[in-house]
């Protein structure tokens, strides 16, 4: 337990201003503006959206700056800053199927309607250090563009393959009900699912990458499939109740992954595909199909599977998935832990004096004969 | 409702979607030239105010409802008094941006007064809606150049 210590204040608002000017780094180089972050740090900037769980781009970008670019630290500060603001209401449930789309790619059906669209990826890339880059650029470059006016609609492939009832179809629970809130009331056991994937969209990405990885390697198998994965702009509606009718505040970027998972059938179930699904804020693909992957382990108990992996259980996953959460309890080591630790000192030192008595007794000179 | 009034919404829905998703700097430039008719008095029934709206997604796209995460809004609603005409505006806007809302909500307002309704809508929706056409349709064309056709590598007959 950490206890409350006074003084230091002179030498704490001096370790801000020595932290403003770390942040500052050398001054002969130009400041960063929150637009240069925004524009070219945008998937930074998305990280911090979707774990900070607030769409701004430009508060993100301030976060990040703010942090030093320790995208957690930046995380925290959206959290901390969101609850300033008072809930105004709730969105109606956004249409990925009519998404404006920038990238949809499906790993199990080469030709789908609307086709194949890689989009901005790195998918396609070396991974060789561009040093084109490391000099300043002689102009910005250019996208290639198709003569089109729009997207040929795409509809979603897992809506598609419903038909021979070969997957398991995604409908609203009876009566559509208002689904739980974790910001606004305590986890409890068991989770719904409505309540994992909101926990999930938020969790940390690497948390997420290795369960999920961990999954894919034989700790509760799920045998997954990226059946479609897009991204893109969708719009957001709210009904004000002034109004009486949708009114559409704007749009924002989204990823949505729909994991296809192979499902051997249960005593209730024939045999089918199941699902896992990720959705993420912002183009944010690895943590979106990482989000379906352990969407899908923690249904194990719902579809009969046996409960055996870290990625299957519960408690582990939404307990340990949020980084303000961990890095707090993991930092909070860092405060005065001085009483206690001297109760630990004193029991220390009277467990060694007892053991070196004990010694003293029991090791006779035998035992020293045989250490030689 | 009958068939004139779900029109009469699904217009002004159309015009406070474009209001919403303008460019606060756009938005400002086309409302300059409406001169007075944009600075006339005007009586808050709600003044600007940034708060929050939960993005529900639903499970699979199509299952049950969830919460994805919190998105930023700002809303208003004002009523102005032009002559013998009155008219009540609201404005809900992503962003925090409550000046954005401000003139959100006072077109929204001059667009439901007959005698301004056409004036305000050429000089102010129309470019803004031909704007937002334009980004959508660049943004499309950048993506359909990166469709891909793949085909498969099949294996070639052992038994040949």
């Amino acid at each position: 337990m950490y206890i409350a210590v006074k003084g230091g204040e002179q030498a704490i608002l001096n370790s801000w201003r020595l932290l403003a000017e770390k942040r500052r780094g050398d001054a002969r180089h130009a400041e960063l503006s929150l637009a240069q972050i925004r524009e070219q740090l945008g998937l930074a900037v998305d990280r911090v959206m979707v774990e900070g769980s607030l769409y701004d781009p430009e508060l993100a970008a301030l976060a990040i700056k703010q942090a030093q670019g320790d995208l957690i630290e930046a995380v925290f500060l959206l959290r901390a800053y969101r609850t300033t603001l008072p809930r105004l209401g709730v969105s109606l449930p956004i249409d990925t199927g009519t998404m404006r789309l920038e990238r949809r790619i499906s790993a199990i059906y080469k030709d789908v309607p609307g086709g194949q669209v890689l989009g901005a990826t790195y998918d396609y890339t070396q991974r060789l250090l561009d040093f084109q880059l490391a000099v300043a650029n002689a102009g910005p470059p250019t996208a290639a563009q198709e003569s089109v006016q729009s997207m040929p609609p795409a509809p979603r492939v897992t809506d598609i393959m419903g038909g021979e009832g070969l997957l398991a179809p995604e409908t609203p629970t009876p009566g559509d009900p208002v689904p739980r809130d974790l910001t606004r009331e305590p986890m409890e056991f068991p989770a719904d699912r409505a309540l994992r994937l909101q926990n999930l969209a938020r969790g940390d990405e690497g948390f997420l990458l290795a369960l999920g990885y961990s999954s894919q390697r034989g700790y509760g198998n799920t045998h997954p499939f990226a059946g479609e994965i897009r991204q893109g702009m969708v719009i957001v509606e709210v009904e004000p109740e002034e109004l009486g009718f949708p009114v559409e505040i704007g749009e924002i970027e989204i990823t949505e992954c729909q994991m296809v998972n192979q499902f051997a059938g249960s005593a209730s179930m024939l045999p089918q595909f199941t699902r896992g699904y990720g959705l993420t804020f912002g183009a944010c693909e690895r943590k979106a199909m990482a989000m379906a992957l352990v969407d899908r382990s923690l249904r194990a108990e719902e579809l009969g599977e046996t409960v055996t992996a870290p990625a299957q259980m519960q408690e582990f996953v939404l307990y340990h998935s949020d980084n303000v959460e961990a890095s707090g309890f993991v930092q909070h080591l860092k405060l005065p832990h001085y009483v206690d630790f001297q109760s630990e000192l004193e029991l220390v030192r009277k467990l060694r004096a007892r053991h070196a008595a004990h010694a003293t007794v029991s090791l006779s000179p035998s035992a020293g004969a045989e250490a030689a | 409702m009958s068939t004139v009034d779900l029109s009469a919404v699904s217009r002004r829905q159309q015009w406070m979607s474009i209001l919403a998703s303008a460019d606060r700097d756009a938005l400002e430039v086309v409302c300059r030239p409406l001169g007075d008719l944009i600075r006339v008095r005007c009586q808050w029934l709600r003044a600007p105010e940034t708060g929050l709206v939960m993005v529900r997604g639903r499970i699979g796209g199509s299952g049950a409802k969830f919460n994805l995460g919190e998105v930023p809004v700002t809303r208003c609603a004002l009523r102005l008094q032009i002559e013998k005409n009155s008219s009540t505006g609201a404005a809900w806007v992503q962003g925090r941006d409550v000046h954005h809302a401000e003139l959100a909500a006072r077109i929204d307002a001059l667009l439901q007064i007959p005698v301004h309704s056409e004036h305000v809508y050429g000089q102010v929706i129309t470019p803004l809606a031909a704007g937002r056409s334009a980004r959508r349709e660049t943004a499309a064309r950048k993506a359909a150049a990166t469709k891909v056709e793949f085909y498969t590598l099949a294996r070639e007959s052992l038994a040949g």
